[in-house]
C-alpha cells in the first residue's frame, strides 16, 4: 500500500531514531490513520510488516491508545471535552448541543460522513475551558453558541 | 493557540520568552538561548547535579522529587547507553502548562534535555509530547531541525567533542503514560503498562539502559538555574522548594489562564488577586489545587503558601499546578463522578484494584447521582477508595482514591442530600451558570 511522501521521509528517519524499530510504532500508526481516515486491516498489515511485528502485536497496541481507531471516521471528528474543568464551564452542555445538532451521539458519524463525536478526556486547555478539538485544531472559551457557529463553518468548508 | 495571561506578581523564569516570537532559533539565540547548555559542558556532570539539587528545583510533573537528587542516581558507568527522556505527555486534568512551553519556548526544552544528558553522561535524548498535541509536535520537530542545523546537536555539539542526539517522539491518547515506567513502555512502541519498581529508572529504564525522566516544565527550568546560579534560583521560592511553578488556573474563576508564580504563593491570593476571584457574584465552594488526582481543599483551608511541603501539610498535593476552582453552584457528587468517570477511563487494566475500584466507583456513583443512592453506599464509596491506595503498579491507582476520600469526608452532608431518591439539589434548568460573558 502506498502512503505520502512525506509519510514515508518521517518514516524513514523515524526508525533510525531508536535501537529497536517497534520503537516508531505509536507515532507511526497516528500518521497512518490521518492519511487514510483509520487503521485499516490493510494498514495494520502493512506496519506490522515494516517494523518486524505481528498484526496482532499492532492490534493490541491500538486498542490501547485512545486517539486509535480502527473503524471510518467523519471528515471532522469533533472532540468536545467535558473533564472537570470544561464541565464546571459547559463542557456537557456544548456536547449536548453538539449532539442535537448533528444528530449523532458518542463515537458517532453523521450519515453524509462529515462529521464525528466523541466526548473526550482532558485535552490540556483548562485554562481556556470549555474546549473541543475539531480533529487536531483547538476550540476554546466555547460557549453553545460559538461551537454553533464553529459546527456551520466545517459544514460550509466540508461541502465546497 | 493558546491565550497568554499577565499578573504583576508573576516573575517569569520558565515563560520570560512567551510571546517574543523565541520558536525561532535566531530569536532564541537573541533572548539567552544556548548559553546555558555551553556553560554546563564547562562544568561538568558533578557541578551540574550540585548546582541543580542546591537550586530546590523539584519534579513540576506532580511527585516533587529533587530534579538534582533523581540525576544523582544514574550510575556514571553503564554498560548500556543512558538516555534522557522528557516527559511532555501533560495530561492531568486542570493541567495545561507545557502546552504553553511547547509552544512559545521549544528551544528551553531541548537546552533542558541537554544539560541533564551532559550531567548524567547520556548521549541521546527523547522529547515526548502526547498525540492531542500535534501542532506542538510539528513547532518541536522544526526546532530540532533548526538545532541541528546550527551544530548544536548530533556530533561533537558546539565544537565540545560531546555527541547528543535529540528526537521528538508522539503519543496517541494516554493518561497512564504520563507515569514514567509507562512512558518507556509507550515509547519502546507497546502499551503504556506500568512496570514494577525498583529496578527505578535511573538504573534500569529505556531499552534498559539508565534513564532520566523529567517533566518538561522542570527541564525548561534548568538552563535558568545554570545560568543564574542556584542561589538565585532557590530564593524565589520557600525553603526546599525553589524557583516558580506555572500554576494553571481554571474552573468558576474571573481571569482563568497560565500564571509564573514563585513556589509557596498563597492560594487564597492565587484565586481572589490573580484570578480575579469568583465570577457571577458566587462563594467558593471548594478548590482542586493540583490537577485531579488531589484531594480538594475547602474555603477555610485555602490561606496556605503553594509549594509542594505546605500543599502536603494541608492534606493535600501541589501536584500538577492545576488549580481548579469550584464556585458554590457545583454539585459535589456529580464533580466526584467526573473525577472517577476519567480514571474508570484511563485505568489500563493490569492492576485489579484499579481496574474494578475505579469502575464499581463509577457506577456506585453514577447511581447515587442518580438519585438511586443509599445511605450505606457513602461508606461503601470510600471504602473502595481505600482499597485501592498504595495496591497498583503505578499511582493512577492512588490518583483515583485520593480526591474521592476527600470527597465523602469532606462533603458527606452532600452525599446526603442526594439520598432517598431525592433529585440533585444542583440540577436545574440550564444547568450551568454561563461564566464567559
Amino acid at each position: 500500500m502506498r502512503f505520502s511522501d512525506e509519510f514515508e521521509t518521517r518514516f524513514s528517519e523515524m526508525i533510525t531514531h531508536y535501537p529497536t524499530k517497534r520503537s516508531a510504532l505509536v507515532p507511526t500508526l497516528l500518521y497512518a490513520q490521518d492519511e487514510v481516515g483509520y487503521l485499516s486491516d490493510e494498514v495494520i498489515a502493512e506496519l506490522a510488516g515494516r517494523l518486524g511485528l505481528t498484526e496482532l502485536e499492532v492490534r493490541n497496541v491500538i486498542s490501547y491508545y485512545s486517539m486509535l481507531t480502527t473503524k471510518p471516521r467523519g471528515k471532522y471528528n469533533v472532540q468536545v471535552c467535558t473533564n472537570i474543568a470544561c464541565m464546571l464551564r459547559g463542557g456537557e452542555e456544548i456536547l449536548d448541543h453538539c449532539k442535537k445538532k448533528l444528530g449523532i451521539g458518542h463515537k458517532g458519524t453523521t450519515e453524509d460522513g462529515l462529521f464525528s463525536l466523541e466526548e473526550v478526556e482532558c485535552i490540556g486547555a483548562c485554562s481556556w475551558a470549555a474546549a473541543a478539538q475539531v480533529n487536531y485544531d483547538f476550540h476554546e472559551n466555547l460557549t453553545i453558541e460559538k461551537m454553533d457557529k464553529i459546527l456551520d463553518e466545517y459544514k460550509k468548508k466540508g461541502t465546497q | 493557540m493558546a491565550y497568554l495571561v499577565s499578573h504583576p506578581d508573576e516573575v517569569k523564569v520558565v515563560s520570560k520568552r512567551f510571546g517574543m516570537g523565541a520558536t525561532d532559533i535566531d530569536r532564541y539565540l537573541e533572548l539567552d538561548g544556548y548559553e546555558a547548555v555551553q556553560k554546563a559542558l564547562g562544568m561538568g556532570p558533578d557541578a551540574i547535579i550540585n548546582e541543580v539539587k542546591n537550586s530546590g528545583l523539584r519534579g513540576r510533573g506532580g511527585a516533587g522529587f529533587s530534579t538534582g537528587m533523581k540525576w544523582s542516581f544514574v550510575p556514571k558507568q553503564s554498560a548500556k547507553p543512558k538516555y534522557v527522556l522528557c516527559n511532555g505527555d501533560e495530561s492531568e486534568p486542570g493541567t495545561c502548562k507545557d502546552r504553553l512551553i511547547f509552544e512559545h519556548d521549544p528551544h528551553a526544552v531541548i537546552e533542558g534535555v541537554m544539560i541533564a544528558a551532559i550531567a548524567v553522561g547520556a548521549h541521546t535524548g527523547y522529547i515526548y509530547i502526547r498525540g492531542e498535541y500535534r501542532y506542538l509536535s510539528v513547532i518541536m520537530q522544526k526546532a530540532i531541525k533548526d538545532a541541528y542545523a546550527k551544530g548544536f546537536a548530533g556530533k561533537n555539539i558546539f565544537g565540545s567533542g560531546y555527541d547528543l542526539d535529540i528526537y521528538w517522539h508522539g503519543g496517541a491518547g494516554a493518561y497512564e503514560v504520563g507515569e514514567e515506567s509507562a512512558l518507556m513502555e509507550s515509547l519502546e512502541g507497546k502499551r503504556g503498562i506500568p512496570r514494577i519498581r525498583p529496578p527505578f529508572p535511573a538504573v534500569v529504564g529505556l531499552w534498559g539502559g539508565p534513564t532520566v525522566i523529567n517533566n518538561a516544565e522542570t527541564l525548561a527550568s534548568v538552563p535558568p538555574i545554570i545560568l543564574g546560579g542556584a542561589e538565585a534560583y532557590a530564593k524565589v521560592g520557600t525553603p526546599k522548594n525553589g524557583g516558580t511553578r506555572l500554576f494553571c488556573l481554571a474552573g468558576h474563576l474571573n481571569k482563568p489562564g497560565v500564571y509564573e508564580l514563585p513556589m509557596g504563593y498563597n492560594l487564597k491570593k492565587m484565586i481572589y488577586d490573580v484570578g480575579g476571584g469568583i465570577p457571577n457574584g458566587r462563594e467558593l465552594k471548594a478548590v482542586v489545587p493540583g490537577g485531579s488526582s488531589t484531594p480538594v481543599l475547602l474555603p477555610e483551608e485555602i490561606d496556605i503558601a503553594m509549594d509542594f511541603d505546605s500543599v502536603a501539610k494541608a492534606g493535600s498535593m501541589l501536584g500538577s499546578g492545576g488549580v481548579v476552582v469550584l464556585d458554590d453552584t457545583t454539585c459535589i457528587v456529580k464533580f466526584a463522578l467526573r473525577t472517577i468517570k476519567f480514571y474508570q477511563h484511563e485505568s489500563c487494566g493490569w492492576c485489579i484494584p484499579c481496574r474494578e475500584g475505579t469502575d464499581w466507583l463509577k457506577k456506585t456513583l453514577t447511581r447515587f447521582h442518580n438519585g438511586g443512592g443509599v445511605k450505606k453506599d457513602i461508606d461503601n464509596i470510600y471504602y473502595l477508595a481505600e482499597n485501592m491506595l498504595g495496591r497498583t503498579f503505578c499511582p493512577l491507582g492512588d490518583a483515583a482514591a485520593m480526591p474521592t476520600m476527600a470527597f465523602v469526608k469532606k462533603f458527606r452532608k452532600e452525599f446526603e442530600d442526594h439520598l432517598d431518591g431525592k433529585p440533585c439539589p444542583y440540577e436545574r434548568a440550564g444547568a450551568t451558570e454561563p461564566v464567559l460573558a
